[in-house]
């Protein structure tokens, strides 16, 4: 730990702080004026910040063109609810198939040692770190063959194993451990946003250190030059496998935190559709920024659940197109793919950081001053 | 010193090297000039471990290197700068010289090793900032060696430096070449400008499709007849 990382730290955990007060305020308004929407969309573009930045870690910071985010977010929801059922709503739950294999609760063991509310968080953080941890020996298994691919094979490959991964969970003989194509519901949530921008936040902190570590300028020179990268000693395959297995992590603990906003979860859902929403929000903030990538999150959950829903209004919509209808949504959504294509390819941010952009035009000026 | 006997390498059925030996000594500037397909950029490449070999030894010091993966081969000290520069070109003048100490532990030896570069190459210094892929072909030249050196390597492998080069910033090159050298670290230096290197290199030897055809000091070479006619241009007749 260097000077510059504690730095870090210290403004990354201020911003954190700052953010959990702003979203104790927010919180606030929203339930003072009986909005419901702000929060939704908080609460939804926060759970996507960090999907959406551990996708950019892989496509943006090492460019490994990977479409697997769906079956890592996947697992980690599972795991998740599978993990936090209560013991006795389980028989509910797991309605066709008695109750289940699984027949014990995280955060009920915590709360059984530490009491009710601290075990009960504790547990349920504790779970989150086990999504984290099954996404990423699965990112691992994958990796290992996978990663020997490139650009579209992998993108490909990555895709094949989302989609496998999603059938299996959904397979019959799975079934007790995964209540099949049954919801899973029930399980504890977070009820305030401050949970989530908390744990959001620290995921975050974390990335952006490790993007500024050797390992960070290490991703970066892979993705710029894999020869030069490897000229200089680093171990292509060694490094592609980190940055997959620290993106599956944060994916998977990401997908637990879906799991909690979402309140029931059902493999149906993620589909690659999901991975494409993720990686328009990872191109219209820039590949390769992570300010960008949480700007890109909050605008993009907002405009889905704000503005189309309030074009969708009759009232608003002497047309009568409902542009959130289900198969018209991804009309809008491609029409926009297009847009920011061809008219921002960089997206928000390009590839720089909120700080940069505070930080870098005096420094420019400056050497001009000097002379060169 | 670094000893490479009957080395022999092949791309699937094509043979790049059939069978070369060479030395390096140390401190010296060792150069291996040849036409396009020779063999000479391969020579590099399997020194450093990019290209595995089919036979033969390439030892450092008395240890093997042939077989040994690419990051130990740079941690005994040998660097190599690509050839075509290949820097990071989305990252900082500043990112890429420290990515070449990517291998080194010791924070406060790099941070000398870096104003050693700096020395070396003044202009670095004022473009530390600047994303690498916006400098000058020349620069970037400048920062694929300086970024080699960052390893501080004792044995620095060159792949044509002079490549799409003005003739005055080749000169540059040319005499930063020297000045490393004076400062001890031995040079494997690999070029088409076969006058420039000849000019500064101790040691020469000429490599032709995979065999090394004559060998000698660069002043011998330089005034080599078939040398003249094969790489120097000499006009037939006169």
């Amino acid at each position: 730990m260097d000077k510059k990382s504690n730095k870090t730290i210290f403004w990354g955990l201020v911003v954190i702080a700052a953010m959990a007060v702003l979203s104790l305020g927010a919180e606030g308004i929203a339930d003072a004026t009986g909005q419901t929407l702000l929060m939704t969309v908080l609460k939804k573009g926060t759970v996507y910040a960090l999907l959406v930045v551990s996708m950019n870690l892989l496509n943006g910071f090492t460019g490994l063109f990977s479409l697997g985010q769906a079956g890592f977010m996947l697992i980690g929801a599972y795991t998740y609810a599978i993990l936090t059922i209560p013991v006795a709503k389980r028989a509910g739950v797991y309605q066709y198939y008695d109750g289940g294999i699984v027949q014990f609760s995280i955060p009920e063991a915590f709360s059984g040692l530490l009491g009710d509310l601290v075990g009960g968080v504790i547990g349920m953080v504790v779970t989150l770190l086990i999504c984290g941890l099954l996404a990423a020996l699965f990112g691992w298994l994958i990796g290992l063959p996978v990663l020997r691919l490139k650009s579209d094979y992998l993108a490909i490959a990555t895709l094949g194993f989302a989609e496998i991964i999603r059938t299996f969970i959904q397979y019959e003989s799975f079934a007790p451990l995964t209540n099949g194509s049954n919801t899973l519901r029930q399980y504890p949530t977070f009820k305030h946003l401050y949970p989530y921008v908390i744990i959001v936040g620290i995921c975050i902190l974390c990335i952006v250190l490790l993007v500024n570590s050797t390992y960070g300028r290490a991703f970066k020179a892979v993705r710029d030059d894999e020869i030069a990268a490897e000229a200089m000693g680093i171990n292509l395959a060694k490094h592609k496998m980190l940055s997959f297995v620290i993106s599956s992590f944060f994916a998977g603990v990401g997908g637990g935190l879906l799991a909690m906003y979402m309140s029931s979860v059902q493999a149906k859902g993620f589909t690659v559709a999901m991975t494409y929403e993720i990686l328009l929000m990872v191109v219209i903030g820039g590949i390769g920024s992570i300010s960008g990538s949480i700007i890109a999150s909050y605008l993009f959950i907002g405009c889905s659940e704000w503005w189309l829903r309030f074009l969708d209004d009759p009232g608003n919509n002497p047309g009568g197109i409902k542009l959130l209808a289900p198969g018209f949504r991804m009309v809008v959504f491609s029409t926009f793919i297009m847009i920011v294509v061809l008219f921002f390819r960089k997206g928000i941010m390009g590839e720089k950081e909120f700080p940069d952009l505070l930080r870098r035009r005096p420094k420019k000026s400056e050497k001009e001053a000097a002379g060169k | 010193m670094l000893k490479i006997e009957n080395l022999h390498v092949s791309y699937g059925g094509i043979q790049a090297l059939r069978g070369i030996s060479l030395e390096v000594p140390d401190g010296k500037i060792v150069t291996l000039i040849g036409a396009n397909g020779a063999g000479k950029s391969t020579t590099l490449r399997t020194i450093t471990g990019l290209v595995k070999a089919a036979s033969g030894s390439v030892q450092w010091n008395g240890s093997e290197l042939l077989g040994k993966p690419i990051d130990q081969i740079i941690s005994v000290g040998i660097a190599m700068s690509p050839e075509g520069r290949r820097v990071f070109p989305d990252m900082t003048v500043l990112e890429n010289l420290k990515l070449g100490a990517y291998l080194r532990k010791d924070k406060a030896e790099i941070e000398k090793d870096l104003s050693w570069v700096y020395e070396l190459f003044p202009r670095l210094k004022e473009r530390d900032w600047q994303v690498a892929g916006t400098l000058s072909g020349g620069e970037q030249q400048m920062l694929a060696v300086g970024r080699a050196l960052m390893s501080r390597p004792k044995l620095l492998l060159m792949d044509e430096p002079s490549l799409g080069l003005a003739p005055l910033v080749v000169q540059d090159i040319f005499s930063i070449i020297g000045e490393i050298n004076r400062q001890g670290v031995t040079i494997l230096l690999v070029e088409q400008n076969a006058n420039m290197a000849l000019k500064i290199a101790d040691l020469a030897y000429v490599l032709e499709t995979g065999h090394i055809t004559m060998s000698g000091t660069g002043a011998e070479l330089l005034a080599d007849e078939k040398v003249k006619e094969a790489y120097l241009g000499k006009h037939r007749g006169t």
